[in-house]
């Protein structure tokens, strides 16, 4: 039963890859006329956007285009840059890394201080601490991002003058140089995320507080801790788990507004950069990397909740 | 189901965001006529701090918040950007509720091949991440207001529709909807009597809840330049404008900042007022 449910949601997950690959190509069939008339604008001798249009191969039929594009991708050609004709391979290769690590670090940072700030203020629901931390986390999800970073540099850069205000790494830097530079943009992501995954998490043991078994143990007298971690966690582990999941596929795209705040030299910055010069292979490209990401991420925060979710674990009869 | 709201026990925080949200309507109405100088106009030094006066052509001039990287006005902008920041994000937000609750009510309705169609292209726009999508259309269409408005209504028709067709599938069980179609009552006559208003306080703080997404969604994109462009003024642009002055100790970016942060802090507490009004209604 749990094999067959996974089994369906990862054919799902292929099939929206699929169909956001045919999305991320054929959106610039919405162009007005086509991909070689814009490169070199409307004014351009005919002679010369047909040349163009040979060279990039606009005219064969769509499918064989897509068809081409496609399996491209699977050998990591991604077709050469507009603006400076070099392979978008090696622009993304210098910078996946980079924006790799600023997520990673943001997550490690925020999923498990989301976690326990989260139960923490449903051990101590309604209390002066639950209070706090639900105002300081609606905050926290209220505010844009780039509010909280130039907060982050007024503070940290420019009154204590402790940190970078901009994070441009080079590849000659050593990793402790590299954390003290994403030191601002990996706590502006991840203040965002531990506010999230803290409403969420108390929301999801709230509602597992609310059943009658939970009053049963209650009546017992058992501890707020213990009825909280013991009796209701367990409970609350899939919506968690989809929570966390969710929280860092948001991260992964979150990334884009922060790398350009601070300068920082990954994927979102060159996709930014790239839909400003309508560069379009570079940002199909970066389209097609954080969207994979994305789906990736959901799918398995589904077949995760459907492996943590206990009602499924023994197969029933009749069902 | 629906029961008469009563002012005096609405919580002091829901209070305070409907006052905030107020103060920020009126400065959207009135901006205009309230802004001491013109949207464009520059008269003052680049980047003055807040409550600076300085002499000008006749007689001193007086910046409440100082001055922005031209040397306009702060307040000025702040206000006509009021009217453009909530104006589309509001024009955007309706926009995507007319077609979300639209079609969400159909596909609860009629169901069947309807409702897979719908609810099978929802699932695909939603598996894809708002702001790639987003920066992709960007990319090949360019940045324009039409532009942003349609795809950031289609990105947010999305989360509406899927909250409208659960209300309606809960709704559409109910007695009193088969009474209605027993009765002989239209499709149209049972989504509009029956099912909206039954609908409406969720709704209301799913628009809540959009319009800050949506508010913000701009403000970002304005803010990678990917938005509103100047000379429009609006908050996330503004932002961007006068970002570099934070590393000369100067505060001035942080003020529009602040003031998209305020709306949705404001629309956020009137929300989750709505949210857990309507859990404590379910419980009794």
């Amino acid at each position: 039963m749990i094999a067959l449910l996974i089994a369906k949601r990862l054919g799902l997950g292929l099939v929206t890859l699929f169909i956001i690959s045919l999305i991320v190509f054929f959106s610039v069939q919405l162009l007005p006329g086509d991909v070689a008339q814009a490169i070199l604008g409307r004014t351009a001798p005919p002679e010369a956007v047909a040349a163009l249009r040979t060279r990039l191969g606009l005219d064969l039929p769509a499918h064989v285009r897509y068809l081409q594009w496609a399996g491209g991708l699977f050998q990591g050609d991604f077709g050469d840059s507009l603006a400076n004709r070099r392979p978008v391979l090696d622009l993304l290769s210098e910078r996946i890394g980079n924006t790799f690590f600023l997520a990673a670090v943001s997550a490690c940072i925020a999923v498990p201080l989301g976690l326990i700030l989260g139960l923490a203020s449903a051990i101590y629901r309604s209390r002066p601490f639950d209070h706090a931390t639900s105002l300081a986390a609606l905050l926290a999800i209220s505010v844009p991002e780039f509010l909280t970073a130039y907060i982050l540099v007024a503070i940290f850069a420019v009154e204590l003058g402790w940190l970078p205000a901009v994070s441009m790494v080079q590849p000659s830097q050593g990793i402790l140089d590299r954390f003290i530079l994403i030191s601002l943009p990996a706590a502006t992501l991840a203040l965002g995320v531990i506010a999230y995954i803290l409403r969420m998490t108390r929301a999801a043991i709230g509602n597992v507080l609310s059943s009658p078994y939970i009053e049963m143990a209650k009546l017992k007298g058992v501890s707020p801790y213990r009825l909280v971690v013991r009796h209701a966690l367990p409970n609350a582990l899939s919506p968690i788990i989809n929570v966390v999941l969710m929280n860092l596929a948001y991260l992964v795209v979150g990334v884009v507004v922060v790398e350009v705040i601070f300068v920082y030299p990954g994927l979102g910055q060159l996709l930014v950069d790239s839909v400003s010069k309508r560069d379009i292979p570079v940002v199909q490209a970066c389209g097609v990397l954080f969207a994979t990401a994305y789906i990736l991420l959901n799918l398995l925060a589904d077949v995760l909740s459907i492996l943590a979710n206990p009602r499924l674990r023994r197969p029933r009869g009749g069902v | 189901m629906s029961r008469p709201m009563q002012f005096d026990r609405v919580p002091l925080s829901a209070r305070i965001g409907m006052a905030i949200i107020l103060a920020y309507v009126a400065a959207a109405l009135f901006g205009p006529f309230l802004a001491p100088y013109g949207q464009t106009e520059v008269a003052g030094d680049q980047w003055t701090p807040l409550f600076w006066s300085q002499p000008g052509p006749d007689g001193d001039v007086f910046f409440l918040l100082g001055t922005d990287h031209l040397g306009r006005d702060l307040l000025t902008r702040l206000l006509y950007g009021a009217r453009n920041s909530i104006g589309i994000a509001l024009v955007t937000t309706l926009l995507a509720f007319a077609a979300g609750v639209g079609i969400g009510l159909l596909a609860a309705t009629k169901q069947g091949v309807v409702d897979q169609i719908a609810s099978r292209s929802i699932d695909v726009l939603m598996a894809f991440p708002s702001l790639i999508f987003a920066l992709m259309i960007l990319a090949v269409l360019g940045s324009s207001i039409p532009v942003l408005i349609v795809v950031i209504a289609l990105l947010n028709m999305a989360s509406v529709f899927r909250i409208t067709r659960a209300l309606a599938m809960d709704l559409e069980a109910q007695d009193f909807v088969d009474v209605a179609k027993l009765r002989g009552e239209s499709a149209l006559w049972i989504m509009r009597r029956e099912l909206l208003p039954n609908a409406m306080v969720p709704l209301a703080a799913e628009f809540g809840l959009r319009f800050c997404f949506v508010l913000l969604f701009i403000a970002s994109l304005s803010f990678i330049g990917l938005g509103i462009q100047p000379p429009m003024a609006d908050w996330g642009s503004m932002v961007r404008e006068n970002a570099s002055a934070i590393s000369f100790g100067v505060f001035t970016p942080l003020i529009p900042a602040a003031a998209i942060a305020g709306l949705t802090i404001g629309v956020n507490l009137v929300i989750d007022w709505l949210t857990n009004s309507r859990s404590v209604g379910n419980e009794a």
